[in-house]
């Protein structure tokens, strides 16, 4: 599932970002990287740029720069504490 | 003591602009950065001649990416300020904190800040200061620009810290870490000779930054070698290191977060956020709600408050031309001076300098807007609608602004982050009908048309829109090919405006605005009275039509059959209205020799049918821009040749426009 294709009030986690140079890392910076928790707000009365939820602040995106962005649903919003388990993954696969 | 620069830095909407105001007070002075037209600001702290601050543009990381980071970017490496001042919005310190760890690679000696600390008070959550100076090992100052809490420690430690040597604490770890110190022992040489900061160096080298790589002057076999580390690195964690340092410095966020940063429940702001928003960009009722607040806007600027003013201004620059002329007359000054002083530079800044109060009150609401946060809100909704015509949604500011004065419109488009939209929406701007063409529309309309005054006038403006999108899309397939850039905009929590910036906001909007019709504006209408009052012997005329400019009038009389007006009247005020474009009236006034309203009346009339003075409607509705407009859309572009080519085109279509307009009509009636 991409990013564009979530309905309003749905937490997902981000599983990967696609996409090439520097629009991808643009997204990747505004903190769009794996494992990062995101709610879906709102959409725009238009129909396009999406309203979203991330590491405390509200980002909003167009719709076809969302489909770049790979998802998995959630069920519940995690605390932040269980949210990064992943990290002491990361640190293991890293620190060897 | 020599001089000190020092960098304030930061997000955008994390208060820098209360801070710098704080810090430096009244005594700021506006630039540019070279060779951009980003503005720069420059103030002393404190009125303390040693301290030179600068504001950097809002940024969010220091990727290359749009105009604002290159020129941030290039400051801190060739201005090389002696200390940065990041400046981190506490409430929305996640992603705040992603600036500062890029920061931290370039040497330099930065005071980490930490804004909107009354709000997190508020909100019960608890930062653990001397935890995050150690952590980061950077002084760090909570502080609440708006409530001007903690100013008065900044100073202080600016005075401690500065040119004290700096190692910024290396918070890389696991085979990122390694992956760099690699890279670093490959180019450590290189930099050293440029002085340049290594490991910011190291991070353009792995993100494959091609101008570093030429200003380092890396051999081919040097990158073969970066790029066989990266590669390795790649491999064994499975991911790209795009991924994989942005991911690194992401995780070292959270470590601090999980540390020093105690959240009970989000922040006051942000709940009233939550509920203002769901009514502002409400699924059916945003729209709507724009439009009103605008139109409350446009009906406070133009006709409440702004006329009022703008008569009284107006009275008061006649009575100052009056009471001058008698002085001169008195001192028996010859005529072509006294003519020159009233006719021409006092008649030309009345006509410039009555646009003054509408300028100032536009612009309250538009930095209340921009203040609170709406326009965000405003850019999210109709994004979807420009992106049609080729633009994005932060453009629909600067073309609001459009129906006041393009003046500011054309400064306003200055927050646009590509040069392609920037250049797009300039020329469009002016096809939004502003308010100087009001006195035009209302003469014709009071002689052909006082039945039907609300229909015309929402024709013109609709003509205005129409031509705006026409252009707009042919534009975008012709010239502008490609898509706006891509729309990644934070919505940042509502906020009360504070008096203090929105005062200086206003007060350097109207200062750009006065200096300009001190310069530019002033010369051009001089050579406007040169040419209505000399013939080309060079006397004087008693009456206007028999000079340079009415000959230059009647000349180009022909040219404007084809849209249904052939008197020279009606051309030579087309030529004064390119000074700013009441003249169109005012010059009329005195070519007919009218001495009061019927009499106008009368004499349009003979002029113009009804059908061709609404097709010299459309053409002052859309033709070339005025001279300030001009002036700044040049100073905007950084170049006389685009500038030029933008008014010839808008010229071009107001002449099409008009001409279809007339033909259609005189096919209709």
């Amino acid at each position: 599932m991409t990013l564009d294709h979530v309905k309003p009030n749905t937490v997902v986690e981000i599983i990967q970002v696609n996409g090439t140079g520097l629009l991808r890392r643009r997204l990747l910076e505004m903190g769009l990287i794996p494992y990062t928790q995101v709610k879906v707000r709102k959409v725009a009365p238009l129909g396009d740029p999406i309203e979203i939820f991330l590491h405390h602040y509200v980002l909003t995106l167009r719709k076809q720069d969302a489909a770049k962005i790979e998802v998995r649903e959630r069920t519940v919003y995690e605390k932040k504490e269980d949210s990064f388990n992943w990290k002491s993954k990361l640190w293991e696969n890293n620190f060897i | 003591m020599k001089k000190r620069k020092i960098a304030l830095i930061g997000n955008q909407n994390c208060g820098k602009t209360t801070l710098f105001n704080a810090l430096t007070g009244s005594n700021q002075h506006i630039g540019n950065f070279p060779g951009v037209t980003i503005e720069q600001k420059k103030g002393y702290i404190n009125n303390d001649k040693h301290y030179e601050l600068i504001d950097l543009p809002g940024i969010y990381s220091l990727t290359p990416y749009t105009l604002d980071e290159i020129v941030s970017i290039q400051f801190l490496l060739e201005d090389k300020p002696d200390l940065i001042i990041n400046i981190v919005d506490a409430t929305h310190i996640e992603r705040n904190l992603y600036l500062t760890l890029q920061l931290m690679e370039l040497n330099i000696p930065i005071i980490l800040v930490l804004n909107m600390m009354d709000e997190i008070k508020e909100s019960e959550t608890v930062i653990d200061i001397e935890k995050l100076e150690n952590y980061l090992q950077l002084p760090v100052i909570p502080i609440s620009a708006s409530q001007k809490e903690g100013i008065d420690y900044i100073v202080k430690t600016i005075d401690q810290i500065i040119d004290k040597p700096v190692r910024h604490r290396d918070l890389a770890y696991g085979i990122m870490k390694r992956t760099i110190e690699m890279i670093s022992s490959i180019i450590e040489k290189k930099v050293c000779q440029q002085h340049l900061p290594l490991r910011y160096c190291t991070m353009c080298m792995i993100e494959n930054n091609q101008n570093m790589l030429q200003q380092l002057h890396i051999s081919d076999s040097e990158q073969k070698q970066i790029k066989q580390i990266t590669k390795e690195m790649e491999k064994k964690i499975q991911t790209d290191c795009d991924v994989a340092f942005i991911q690194m410095r992401y995780s070292i966020i959270e470590n601090i977060c999980q540390q020093c940063i105690f959240r009970k429940k989000e922040t006051k702001g942000q709940f009233i956020s939550d509920k203002l928003d769901s009514f502002f960009i409400h699924r059916y009722f945003g729209i709507p709600i724009f439009i009103c607040i605008m139109l409350v806007i446009f009906y406070f600027t133009f006709s409440v408050l702004g006329q009022p003013l703008q008569d009284m201004m107006e009275l008061f620059l006649q009575l100052l031309t009056q009471n001058i002329g008698h002085f001169l007359e008195s001192y028996q000054v010859s005529n072509w001076l006294k003519c020159l002083i009233c006719d021409g530079i006092l008649a030309g800044l009345t006509s410039v300098l009555s646009f003054l109060p509408v300028i100032v009150i536009l612009f309250f609401f538009l930095s209340l807007l921009e203040d609170s946060g709406y326009m965000a809100r405003v850019a999210f909704i109709m994004d979807r609608a420009l992106r049609n015509i080729g633009l994005s949604g932060k453009s629909i500011v600067p073309m609001l602004i459009g129906f006041g004065c393009s003046v500011p419109a054309i400064m306003a488009t200055r927050t646009l982050s590509s040069p392609r939209d920037r250049k797009l929406t300039m020329i469009l701007i002016p096809f939004m009908s502003c308010s100087a063409k009001l006195p035009i529309y209302g003469m014709i309309i009071s002689a052909f048309f006082p039945q039907k005054a609300a229909v015309v006038m929402i024709t013109i403006y609709c003509i205005g829109i129409f031509v705006a999108i026409l252009s707009a899309l042919l534009l975008k397939k012709t010239v502008f090919i490609g898509d706006s850039v891509p729309f990644l905009l934070e919505l940042p929590t509502y906020r009360m405006p504070t008096f203090r910036n929105v005062f200086l906001n206003i007060y350097d909007k109207a200062k750009e605005f006065v200096h300009k019709a001190f310069t530019i504006i002033l010369l051009s209408s001089v050579i406007v009275w040169f040419l209505q009052s000399f013939n080309f012997q060079l006397q004087m005329v008693e009456e206007s039509s028999q000079s340079l400019l009415a000959y230059i009038g009647s000349f180009l009389t022909p040219v404007f059959r084809p849209l249904g007006f052939d008197d020279w009247r009606a051309t030579t005020a087309l030529i004064t209205g390119i000074t700013a474009k009441e003249s169109v009236v005012s010059t009329l006034t005195v070519l007919t020799a009218s001495i009061n309203t019927t009499s106008f009346h009368n004499a349009l009339i003979g002029i113009f049918t009804p059908l061709s003075s609404f097709s010299f409607l459309v053409f002052t509705l859309l033709y070339m821009p005025c001279i300030a407009a001009f002036t700044t859309m040049k100073k905007e572009l950084n170049s006389w040749r685009q500038a030029i080519v933008i008014v010839l085109l808008q010229s071009t279509i107001a002449y099409i426009v008009a001409y279809v307009v007339f033909k259609l009509g005189s096919l209709l009636i």
